[in-house]
């Protein structure tokens, strides 16, 4: 089942996917245009990874594997749903996008080995982990000014159920704008799988229901400007809109 | 006399109080503070800043220009300690297996009030409901390159509390005593007059960029010279005019039985 939130009539709902409509709980079918759209979830903790693909790490000149996966946090101001938009600020030259897998847990997980680690999620959607190459700094990089700014985080639009997802490993992850596209991946080039992420966090924390944990981006990232439109899709799960805006 | 919001075991809502040395004065009533048991007051997510302090700063300055940092850091250096860490006054802070020591952070905490967003420098006080204390434990790490998480975001690595006190019964915050006692012997001693970046700018240059809603909480900093923790001492953080945070280190296995129990 693919679930979401939308805002329709100025009320929240949850909603379902049918046949590429959108299902309210009393059994109306809309248009995706109809409606507003929510994040999936509010996520409480969101994880997310840099450097997790090889080719993506060789692009921004890391030859060396790291000694340790790259994890930061990101706070609720930067999520944001399916059909939004991001500012791109006047005065800078690089903004691009990170199409990336985001695996939403199902169950408290604590030192969780990586054989047992599926069992704990509770489904997968899209995130365009936008970044601001301008305002990179060597302090806890990547700081919080180049990826936790305010809606620079879209998720969506559809949670879907694990059990929905034959192998989450190899699901193939294209970025388009304005319809040229401009990466292309597969989830089976993660350096650290999903599976080896939960067993890796859970080893040294507690994994709640509801966390997200945003996968890495493969290679292809360019610049987008204002009026792009881009779109992350990864197969199977769903195709994530985001216009670029102007401040 | 105080105004305080806390926030106690058991109870959803935060209640408001007065506190006056060691009373609380709650519902027209007069309580000790041995008589409550005190809950993390914070509902929101909690960024730390890190090189906010000037020993701190300049500690590192000599590195700044030398890979891998290059340059002299610009914006603020913000962390999120993320839910799973957080905990409250007299609780135990576990030391993980393999692990001697860990360090203990010593932070005044600024309480957000209403949602914060490209917030002007002189109009950053109307946006703070007050202050907390927070200890940001890590296990020591020795480079500011990469966000150390797994030093810094295991269970129960984020005692907060007692209380909030209100900003208006706090006379400067830029003038605040901090002391680090463990097993009741003074251990670091700093002061809030020490910081680069002061509240204002510091709230400004952090919400140019990202919003602050009601309930978040952003450290100013931690002072240099952070004292290490074993197993068993007992740590108190106190901060003048807002209160002390007690929490007890104890062996990571005994840690999570405690949670059980």
């Amino acid at each position: 089942m693919k679930q979401g939130r939308v805002v329709y009539e100025a009320a929240i709902h949850d909603v379902t996917e049918v046949n590429g409509k959108v299902q309210l709980q009393d059994g109306r079918l809309l248009d995706e245009h109809e409606v507003e759209w929510l994040p999936p979830i509010e996520p409480k903790t969101v994880f997310t990874l840099g450097l997790n693909y090889a080719d993506h790490a060789k692009e921004l000149s890391f030859t060396s594997p790291l000694p340790e996966p790259l994890v930061f946090f990101k706070g609720k101001n930067t999520i944001i749903g399916h059909r939004g938009t991001t500012v791109r600020p006047h005065d800078v030259e690089f903004m691009h996008y990170e199409c990336e897998l985001a695996v939403v847990i199902g169950k408290s997980a604590k030192s969780v080995k990586k054989e047992d680690a599926l069992e704990y999620v509770r489904g997968y959607t899209i995130a365009n982990d936008y970044a601001i190459r301008d305002y990179l700094e060597n302090y806890f990089r990547p700081n919080l000014r180049v990826k936790n700014r305010d809606d620079c985080t879209p998720v969506g639009p559809w949670l879907v159920d694990a059990e929905d997802v034959e192998d989450p490993m190899n699901l193939t992850l294209r970025t388009y704008i304005n319809g040229e596209i401009t990466q292309e991946g597969s989830t089976g080039d993660m350096i650290l799988g999903v599976a080896e992420l939960i067993e890796y966090l859970s080893g040294f924390m507690t994994l709640n229901p509801g966390d997200m944990i945003l996968t890495g981006t493969p290679k292809g990232s360019v610049d987008t400007k204002v009026g792009d439109e881009v779109i992350t899709e990864i197969k199977g799960i769903g195709s994530l809109h985001n216009t670029i805006v102007g401040e | 006399m105080s105004k305080i919001k806390m926030k106690l075991k058991g109870i959803e809502q935060l209640k408001e109080g007065y506190l006056n040395q060691q009373e609380v004065e709650l519902n027209n009533e007069k309580l000790n503070l041995s008589q409550l048991n005190f809950d993390n007051p914070i509902s929101g997510t909690l960024y730390g800043t890190v090189l906010n302090y000037q020993g701190e700063y300049e500690a590192l300055e000599s590195e700044m220009n030398e890979d891998p940092y290059k340059a002299p850091p610009q914006a603020p250096i913000l962390y999120i300690k993320p839910i799973n860490t957080f905990s409250s006054q007299d609780m135990p802070v576990p030391l993980p297996s393999g692990e001697k020591e860990v360090q203990i952070g010593a932070a005044l905490g600024v309480v957000i009030g209403k949602t914060a967003k490209q917030v002007k420098e002189d109009e950053v006080f109307d946006y703070i409901e007050g202050y907390t204390i927070v200890n940001d434990v890590s296990l020591p790490y020795n480079s500011v390159y990469r966000p150390p998480i797994k030093q810094k975001a295991r269970d129960g690595f984020c005692p907060i509390g007692p209380w909030i006190v209100n900003q208006n019964d706090v006379y400067d915050p830029h003038h605040l005593d901090i002391k680090v006692f463990i097993n009741g012997v003074v251990r670091q001693e700093n002061n809030t007059k020490n910081l680069i970046r002061r509240i204002p700018q510091l709230v400004k240059d952090v919400t140019d960029f990202m919003t602050l809603y009601e309930g978040d909480v952003l450290l100013v900093g931690v002072p240099e010279n952070q004292p290490l923790a074993q197993k068993g001492d007992r740590i108190s953080i106190e901060i003048e005019q807002i209160g002390q945070l007690n929490n007890y280190i104890v062996d990571e296995e005994d840690f999570y039985v405690s949670e059980v129990k």
